[in-house]
């Protein structure tokens, strides 16, 4: 009986690197990614017939582009449009020499890797939050669109739908496949890491669902930043983000009880932290800190690995962490930047200090109903023992809170503090 | 790659035009974007505050009237079509604009190309 055909997740799963090197790189000639999506497929298709058959050829990257390439240019010749023909002679001019020179070949798979200018269009200012994000995971996470939807837990038509109007966007009105230079290029970089950002912290911290974590969109992200690291070793931010990322991640299996309940910093089994994943962040952070103003991503790796060296939460440098977010302060005016800020300043100077600090960011908009704020500020009443109003803190927590393992949490809290206050 | 620049202002000095810029900056603006031969076509319009409107209904039957009457952050001041290879440097020029700055915005179209 022959094999049942693999589905095509698992075909997309073995190509994930080329599939994005492909990508990047068609989408930059043809300068239109729903083409170089469709011919990206087919490569992969016409390797999976040939190659059992012939053998896998000697430079199998090479192979899938240019059998890419000739399939886009069989294609825009049968599409007699001028916008069809002027992308043929874009790709006759390249291949001419007339466009400058090719992009260097990497070594390791002969693929050119143009994903860069991939990573700016996906996050471009010109489209959606949401969409930059489900977009970068599409093209250059590799993840099938009903994989990005599961990951958001929307339904796969919300999500494609998402993905063709992010898409339409580009196509329409041009956004172009190219790296940003000169000012441009210190203006967009931020949009581009803060996707990236925006990906493992949806994985790390889910906004809602049945779990607490999950881990792949946390190491999609990681993936992601390895690659921009790859690709950019002398930006210190990209440093500092993947330091940051790993630094946070290290510590996955240790954050998650075995209900799926959050363990807090203090009460993590500090021996299940990941050793090797710290050391990896903390080498970044150098690289990240040296040679220049801090910046966001940096600073907060930097406090990240003062929490990953200390024993416990006793012995935890908390003079230099309040100091770090003091500089972190100097660059962002973030809200919940000062609200970490207030609860370091209570490890250091006792829990009233503390209070004081948050009460006085109560009325910023952005924390009103951030349930981390209200946790913070319900941990903070108990340790001083004003029991009705850190049961009231921890009520409007458990209103905010959107995944069902902090909503157990808080519960579990607010009867301590029940149960203390009889 | 044509893009239709339409300029937008909130603000509405005593005689009906756009505050925040002054001539000077727009007659500069102008001046760079057409010695930069990307103006295909460009107006400011001569009265930020009324409009007219014409409706025609199913029996061919016109209706003219009065309005609408535009509220602030939306008042039309004028427009540019540029040609330019693509997105990002038609929002360089949007960004370069005089009526992008202080109050106002500058909303960035695609024009449709029907295949010429």
């Amino acid at each position: 009986m022959p094999e049942p055909a693999a589905p095509l997740t698992s075909i997309e799963a073995v190509f994930r690197e080329e599939r994005g090197r492909l990508l990047a790189s068609l989408a930059g000639t043809f300068g239109d990614l729903d083409l170089a999506e469709d011919v990206t497929a087919d490569a992969i298709e016409a390797a999976l017939v040939r190659w059992p058959a012939d053998g896998v050829p000697a430079k199998p990257g090479a192979w899938l582009l240019t059998t890419a390439r000739r399939k886009a240019v069989d294609r825009l010749r049968r599409d007699r449009t001028y916008a069809a023909r002027l992308a043929v002679m874009r790709v006759d001019a390249r291949r001419a020499g007339l466009d400058g020179p090719a992009p260097a070949e990497t070594p390791e798979t002969e693929l050119p890797d143009e994903r860069l200018q991939l990573f700016f269009t996906c996050a471009h200012p010109a489209l959606l939050d949401e969409d930059r994000i489900a977009l970068t995971l599409r093209c250059l996470g590799g993840l099938t669109t009903a994989e990005v939807a599961r990951a958001f837990l929307v339904p796969p038509a919300t999500m494609a739908k998402r993905i063709v109007r992010a898409k339409r966007k580009i196509k329409e009105n041009r956004i172009p496949f190219r790296v940003p230079r000169g000012d441009e290029w210190a203006r967009r970089l931020p949009g581009v890491l803060q996707v990236v950002y925006s990906i493992f912290t949806e994985g790390y911290a889910a906004s809602s669902g049945q779990h607490l974590q999950r881990a792949d969109l946390a190491e999609e992200a990681i993936r992601l930043t390895r690659i921009l690291h790859r690709l950019l070793p002398g930006e210190r931010e990209v440093a500092g983000l993947l330091a940051l990322l790993l630094l946070i991640h290290a510590r996955r299996e240790a954050r998650c009880g075995e209900s799926g309940e959050p363990v807090l910093l203090e009460e993590q089994d500090r021996g299940r932290w990941d050793r090797a994943m710290i050391e990896e962040g903390r080498a970044l952070i150098r690289r990240a800190l040296a040679g220049g103003p801090p910046g966001v991503y940096g600073v907060q790796a930097a406090i990240a690995a003062l929490h990953d060296e200390a024993a416990d939460v006793a012995t935890t440098d908390w003079p230099q962490i309040v100091a770090l977010y003091d500089v972190l302060l100097t660059i962002t005016s973030s809200p919940v930047v000062a609200m970490n800020r207030a609860v370091a300043v209570a490890m250091r100077d006792g829990p009233e200090a503390g209070l004081v600090l948050l009460d006085e960011l109560a009325s910023e908009p952005r924390l009103r109903d951030y349930h981390p704020f209200a946790m913070a500020r319900a941990d903070l009443l108990h340790r001083l023992g004003r029991l009705p109003e850190a049961a009231q803190a921890y009520r409007r927590a458990l209103e905010l809170a959107g995944t069902e393992p902090e909503r157990a949490h808080l519960r579990r809290r607010l009867e301590a503090v029940d149960r203390e206050d009889n | 790659m044509k893009y239709l620049m339409l300029i937008n202002t909130d603000a509405v000095d005593e005689n009906g035009g756009a505050a925040e810029c002054t001539v000077e900056d727009w007659m500069a603006y102008d001046k760079e974007v057409k010695e930069a031969g990307i103006w295909v076509s460009g107006e400011s319009l001569a009265d930020l505050v009324t409009a007219t409107t014409v409706r025609v209904d199913e029996n061919g039957t016109p209706t003219v009237t009065d309005g609408p009457f535009a509220e602030s952050r939306e008042l039309l001041g004028g427009f540019y079509v540029i040609d330019v290879p693509d997105l990002d440097v038609a929002l360089d020029w949007a960004a370069r604009c005089p009526g992008a700055r202080g109050s106002g915005a500058v909303v960035v179209r695609p024009v449709a190309d029907f295949g010429a």
